[in-house]
């Protein structure tokens, strides 16, 4: 068993003070690994070098040149390392801004923050993006998105939902009859209805799950299953109702021995922004292994190698 | 700047809790007591004495207000003691509840609020209604006014000092393009009105005003006076760019009672005591040559009269 670090061993290693001493790295992977949230905060309040307080919205923010060393010196395992220590609002408000500029193929991934978020988490991703970007994700994101995606995906993290255990059955029902005549149409017709827009950008995800309820009686079908042209409207779907067979599916596709660089990239995304939730990971493996019928474990341990595996597979049996 | 005044010596908040039970005892109630306490009380102490009231009496004050004051007073009075999170998100609640089109009660707390007093608006309506702000919002209104009006509820602007001019500029010539077609309602104006920070929005509207040597609220008083997505569009841009004129201008309609905008002196009153009555006051008697005062104590009387005069801080308290 490896032993554990101290937070200062941990500060150097990373800094890459100690060139040619070389880094327990085994031992840097399972005391972060295995470190609990508030953990993280101490180090990243410790390292003054490498995180700058932003006292006015109470987060650690990185400095930009601690993200590119890192990133020049440890690749997959190191992006890991720097995504982890990160806050995660800082994590979430640059996924999105990547996601911003990467273009079409990418405008999932702010789906996914927006919407398996709790309204508090996604709100701090909103307080780091001003910090980091000098603006605000909604104008970002409307400035930058043409077209018929622009309305839902600004909708979506503008949302700031109810997370109470109220809810109007007869609203959900009712919502959930135009649901089922809009979702029919062509293309991204879908999501250019108003009346979409407002249903999966106002409700609450308790008010949704009454409404998918409805929804499946009503026509007999299941509303997850990719009943949309519109792939956007799907995955926002499947990420307000069943996060975890999102992210499942999700881990499928870049564990898939021809996924493109790109994807792979998810693993560690998925991986690290749903750790820090106690149960998530767990359940999101449970529901892998239901759907393919292999351990996740399992799959990692064959299909990724080296101190990258190893922090995976820690951050997984943390969940445990 | 703020008009309330807060006394540098100021009781317990259970002395004053104590005080405010003995204004509801007996017969009647001693209004001027209420007054002296509650209307020189800042919005933290305001708390602090809610939960001695109740620590005390067992009851929530403003229960025990409703019970014991009547009509406009009352309502200055409730609207004053909630937390302004509370306040804002019972003022929106209303709104939608009775929204029409010529109601901009939704848009004014949108834009007059500071990010984070928005924020606490939305967090205060969950507790409150069990629902969010804006579902509420986008079940109550219809088409153009929807748009805008969830748009704006839902904004979190970035609120830095820093403008990007080029941005400005262009984003002053994609509005004048839309405007001169008459597209109040297009996406892009809606997009920028509600999603860009303060700064930033009045960069661009200085910028329009540069090129077309005209004010946007000029080229916009143009247009038909009937339209009511119109008017709320004039007054949304008023409200993010010189919010006092935008108070002072519903607060002259409503002492005047030429407006459908009930309850309007009570609000701003009440919602502004602790932010910029003083400068609306001072624009108020600018534009109208008599002070705001005076012009209050004209239209108003009794109890609500000394209440408001008494956020005002022309009381002798």
């Amino acid at each position: 068993m490896a032993h554990t670090l101290d937070l200062e061993s941990i500060v150097e290693a990373i800094s890459g003070k100690n060139v040619g001493m070389g880094v327990d790295e085994k031992a840097l992977i399972s005391t972060l690994g295995n470190s609990h949230k508030d953990h993280r905060k101490l180090f990243r309040k410790a390292s003054k070098s490498f995180f700058e307080e932003d006292e006015e919205r109470a987060f650690e923010k990185c400095h930009d040149q601690f993200v590119k060393h890192l990133k020049l010196e440890f690749s997959r395992f190191n992006n890991a390392v720097v995504m982890w220590s990160m806050h995660p609002w800082e994590r979430d408000a640059r996924v999105v801004k990547k996601a911003l500029k990467k273009g079409d193929e990418c405008y999932s991934l702010i789906v996914e923050v927006a919407c398996t978020r709790s309204s508090e988490d996604l709100l701090g991703a909103r307080k780091a993006y001003h910090s980091l970007f000098d603006q605000s994700m909604e104008e970002d994101i409307a400035s930058n998105i043409h077209g018929a995606r622009r309305k839902l995906l600004v909708g979506l993290v503008s949302a700031y939902r109810y997370e109470g255990n109220k809810v109007k059955d007869d609203s959900a029902k009712s919502d959930a009859k135009i649901l089922a005549e809009a979702v029919a149409s062509p293309g991204e017709k879908a999501i250019e209805n108003d009346e979409v827009v407002r249903i999966l950008s106002t409700r609450s995800k308790l008010h949704l799950q009454h409404l998918y309820k409805h929804y499946n009686q009503i026509k007999g079908s299941d509303l997850l299953g990719g009943v949309s042209e519109s792939s956007i409207l799907n995955d926002a779907l499947l990420c307000l109702l069943k996060p975890s067979v999102y992210f499942s599916k999700i881990l499928n596709a870049s564990l898939n021995k021809d996924a493109d660089k790109g994807t792979k990239k998810w693993l560690t995304r998925v991986f690290v922004t749903r750790a820090d939730h106690s149960d998530e990971l767990k359940e999101i493996a449970e529901e892998y292994n239901q759907r393919y019928g292999e351990t996740l474990a399992q799959n990692i341990q064959e299909k990724t190698r080296g101190n990258y595996r190893d922090f995976l597979l820690t951050l997984l049996s943390k969940s445990n | 700047m703020a008009t309330l005044k807060v006394s540098s010596h100021v009781p317990s908040p259970s002395e004053d809790a104590e005080q405010l039970k003995s204004a509801f005892d007996g017969w009647g109630t001693n209004e001027d007591l209420i007054i002296s306490i509650l209307a020189h009380r800042s919005a933290e102490q305001r708390k602090l004495i809610r939960q001695a009231y109740h620590e005390a009496s067992g009851e929530d004050l403003l229960k025990t207000l409703d019970k014991e004051l009547t009509s406009d007073f009352e309502r200055a009075i409730l609207l004053w003691t909630l937390e302004p999170g509370e306040r804002d998100a019972l003022l929106a609640n209303e709104a939608t509840k009775r929204w029409t089109s010529s109601n901009q009660v939704l848009m004014e707390v949108a834009c007059t609020r500071t990010s984070t007093q928005l924020l606490h608006a939305r967090q205060a309506y969950h507790a409150r209604y069990k629902k969010s702000i804006e579902e509420d919002v986008a079940h109550h209104t219809t088409g153009d006014f929807r748009k805008l009006l969830v748009s704006l509820v839902s904004s979190y602007r970035y609120e830095g000092d820093e403008v990007n001019m080029t941005l400005a500029k262009q984003e002053a010539k994609l509005i004048h393009e839309k405007i001169k077609d008459k597209n109040y309602s297009d996406e892009d104006v809606i997009r920028i009105l509600s999603t860009r920070s303060k700064a930033q929005i009045n960069a661009t509207f200085n910028r329009y005003q540069d090129e077309h040597g005209e004010e946007i609220l000029k080229t916009l008083e143009e247009g038909d006076e009937d339209d009511k997505f119109l008017g709320l569009l004039r007054s949304t841009i008023q409200c993010l760019t010189r919010p006092e004129l935008y108070f002072v201008d519903v607060l002259r309609s409503a002492i005047n009672k030429t407006g459908t905008d009930e309850g309007a002196l009570t609000r701003i009153v009440t919602t502004r005591a602790e932010i910029d009555l003083k400068v609306i006051g001072e624009e108020y008697q600018r534009r109208n040559s008599i002070p705001l005062e005076k012009a209050i104590t004209k239209d108003t009387r009794g109890d609500y009269e000394k209440m408001l005069v008494a956020l005002l801080g022309e009381d002798d308290a």
